[in-house]
C-alpha cells in the first residue's frame, strides 16, 4: 500500500517541528506543506475543522491531529524504526506525564510570555524557568529523557530551543545561567539531523516575535 | 499474584470517576483512598510532587499521574479484560483526540459559560454549544464513542458531562438540554442505566449540595478580591 503523508505546518511551529522530528527519525518520506495561518487552507479547514490548527498530518488521505497524538501515531505505525516511547507500561506513563508536562506547563508559559509586557511578563518567565528547571531534574544524569536514546519527551521538548535566543534576547538573561544541563540536552538533540533540520534559524524566531508583538500591539 | 493498586481520589472529582470505572472493568481489586484536599496526605504530595493534584494511581508502590495516562497505564498493563482503547493506530489517534478536547476544551468553555458573566460568557455559551455539537456529530449512528462498547472517549466524558449537569443544576442554566442535543442525552442516559457506570458516581444531591457549596466560596471569594 502507498504511503502518502502530507505534513500542514509552519516553519515556526514548536508543535509541528516535533512531528517533522519524528517522522525524520524513523526515515520515513512525506510532503511538507507551509500554511498561512492568516489564510488558511481549504485543506487545512477541511482535514481539521474543529481547531482549524497546524500541525495536521495526512496519512493516506486520513487527519491525524494534535502533535503529541500525531507523534504516538507515528511511533505506533512505523514501531520498528526508533521507537519513540518505551516498550513498557509504566515508563510508558512516566513518558506521557512529562510530554504532558511540557505541554500544560512549558509551552504554555512560554507562549503566555509573548502577549504580555511588563511585571506580567516577567512574573510569567519566572515560572517557564521555574519549569525548565524542574525537567532538568527529571533529566539528572542521563543523556535523554529517553535514556541513552532520545525519545518521546526528547522529541516533545526540544523544539522549543530554537526559541531560546528570543527569550534571551528580550529578557536580557541566558538560560545557560539558569539551567546549564538542559542546555546541553538540547545542543545534543541539535546533532542528531532530524532536529538541526527541523528547527528554524533562532534569529528567524526573534525576528517573527518582534513581528507577532508589533501586530498584537504589545510593542 | 497479587499485586497492589492504591487510588487517591476524591469523591466529587470527575477525573477521579475516570479511573474507579477504568479498575472496575477491569475486574481489578484496588484500594480506594479519599483525599482531604485542604489537607493533602504525605503519600500524595510524595507521589505527585509536580502537580499535587488527584486521581494518582499507586501500583506496586510506582506512582502515575494525570487521569487520561493513568488510564491509558491500565489499559496497556491488563489488556485481558474490556479493552479502553482500539487497536488500530488511527482509531487510538482518534480517541486521543477526542478525549483531549474534553480535557482542554469542553471543560475550560462550559465553566466559562456556566460560571462568568457578560461578553466573556456570551462568547463561552456560544463556543460550548458549538463544543457540544461536534461531539453530537461524532457520537451520532454510533452506540457509544467507542462504537459498539463503550471505551476510552466514553469514559473521558461522559464523567465530564455529567459533572456539568451538576453544575448547570447549581447555576439554573439550560446549556445543555435533552431537546438540543439529544444524542448526547441518550448515550448519557445508557451509561447512567449501566451498573458499573452509576456505581462510581455519587449521590446527586450529595454532588449537587457540595459543588453548589464550592460555587458559592469562590463567588465570595472573588468579589472579596474585587473590593480589597
Amino acid at each position: 500500500m502507498a504511503n502518502e503523508l502530507i505534513l500542514l505546518d509552519t516553519w515556526v511551529s514548536p508543535f509541528g517541528m516535533r512531528v517533522r522530528i519524528a517522522l525524520r527519525e524513523k526515515g520515513i518520506k512525506f510532503e511538507y506543506k507551509e500554511e498561512d495561518l492568516t489564510n488558511k487552507s481549504d485543506l487545512l479547514l477541511k482535514m481539521n475543522p474543529i481547531h482549524k490548527k497546524i500541525p495536521v498530518l495526512i496519512h493516506n488521505g486520513k487527519p491525524v491531529r494534535e502533535s503529541g497524538i500525531i507523534v504516538q501515531y507515528v511511533d505506533e505505525v512505523w514501531h520498528d524504526k526508533a521507537p519513540l516511547l518505551p516498550s513498557e507500561p509504566y515508563p510508558r506513563a512516566q513518558a506521557r506525564f512529562w510530554a504532558d508536562f511540557v505541554d500544560k506547563k512549558v509551552f504554555d508559559a512560554g507562549r503566555k510570555v509573548w502577549v504580555t509586557k511588563g511585571e506580567e511578563q516577567k512574573s510569567l518567565m519566572e515560572e517557564f524557568i521555574g519549569h525548565l528547571k524542574t525537567l532538568e531534574a527529571e533529566l539528572g544524569d542521563e543523556p535523554y529523557f529517553g535514556g541513552e536514546k532520545m525519545g518521546y519527551v526528547d522529541v516533545t521538548m526540544v523544539p522549543i530551543y530554537s526559541w531560546f535566543h528570543a527569550y534571551e534576547v528580550s529578557g536580557n538573561f541566558s538560560f545557560e545561567s539558569h539551567c546549564p544541563k538542559l542546555v546541553a540536552w538540547a545542543k545534543r538533540c541539535m546533532q542528531h539531523d532530524s532536529v538541526s533540520k527541523a528547527l528554524p534559524d533562532p534569529e528567524k524566531v526573534y525576528e517573527y516575535v518582534l513581528q507577532l508583538r508589533k501586530r498584537l500591539g504589545i510593542e | 499474584m497479587a499485586k497492589e493498586i492504591k487510588l487517591l481520589g476524591t469523591w466529587a472529582s470527575p477525573f477521579s470517576h475516570r479511573i474507579e470505572l477504568a479498575l472496575k472493568l477491569k475486574g481489578l481489586q484496588f484500594h480506594y483512598l479519599e483525599e482531604d484536599l485542604s489537607n493533602k496526605s504525605q503519600l500524595l504530595l510524595q507521589s505527585n510532587p509536580v502537580h499535587r493534584k488527584i486521581p494518582v494511581l499507586i501500583h506496586n508502590g510506582n506512582p502515575i499521574s494525570e487521569s487520561l495516562v493513568i488510564m491509558e497505564y491500565i489499559d496497556e498493563t491488563w489488556q485481558h479484560q474490556n479493552p479502553l482503547l482500539p487497536k488500530d493506530p488511527y482509531a487510538r489517534a482518534v480517541a486521543r483526540f477526542w478525549a483531549k478536547f474534553i480535557d482542554e476544551k469542553v471543560l475550560w468553555t462550559a465553566f466559562k459559560a456556566y460560571n462568568d458573566k457578560g461578553k466573556e460568557q456570551e462568547d463561552a455559551i456560544e463556543e460550548f454549544s458549538q463544543q457540544l455539537k461536534f461531539l453530537e456529530g461524532e457520537l451520532k449512528g454510533k452506540e457509544y464513542f467507542g462504537g459498539e462498547r463503550f471505551g476510552f472517549v466514553d469514559i473521558a466524558a461522559f464523567f465530564i458531562l455529567q459533572f456539568l449537569t451538576v453544575l448547570q443544576e447549581v447555576k439554573e442554566a439550560e446549556l445543555m438540554t435533552e431537546e438540543k442535543y439529544p444524542v448526547l442525552f441518550e448515550w448519557m442516559e445508557k451509561l447512567q442505566g449501566n451498573e458499573v457506570v452509576a456505581g462510581c458516581l455519587p449521590p446527586r444531591e450529595k454532588h449537587v449540595a457540595y459543588v453548589r457549596a464550592r460555587r458559592a466560596a469562590a463567588e465570595e471569594a472573588a468579589s472579596k478580591t474585587k473590593a480589597a
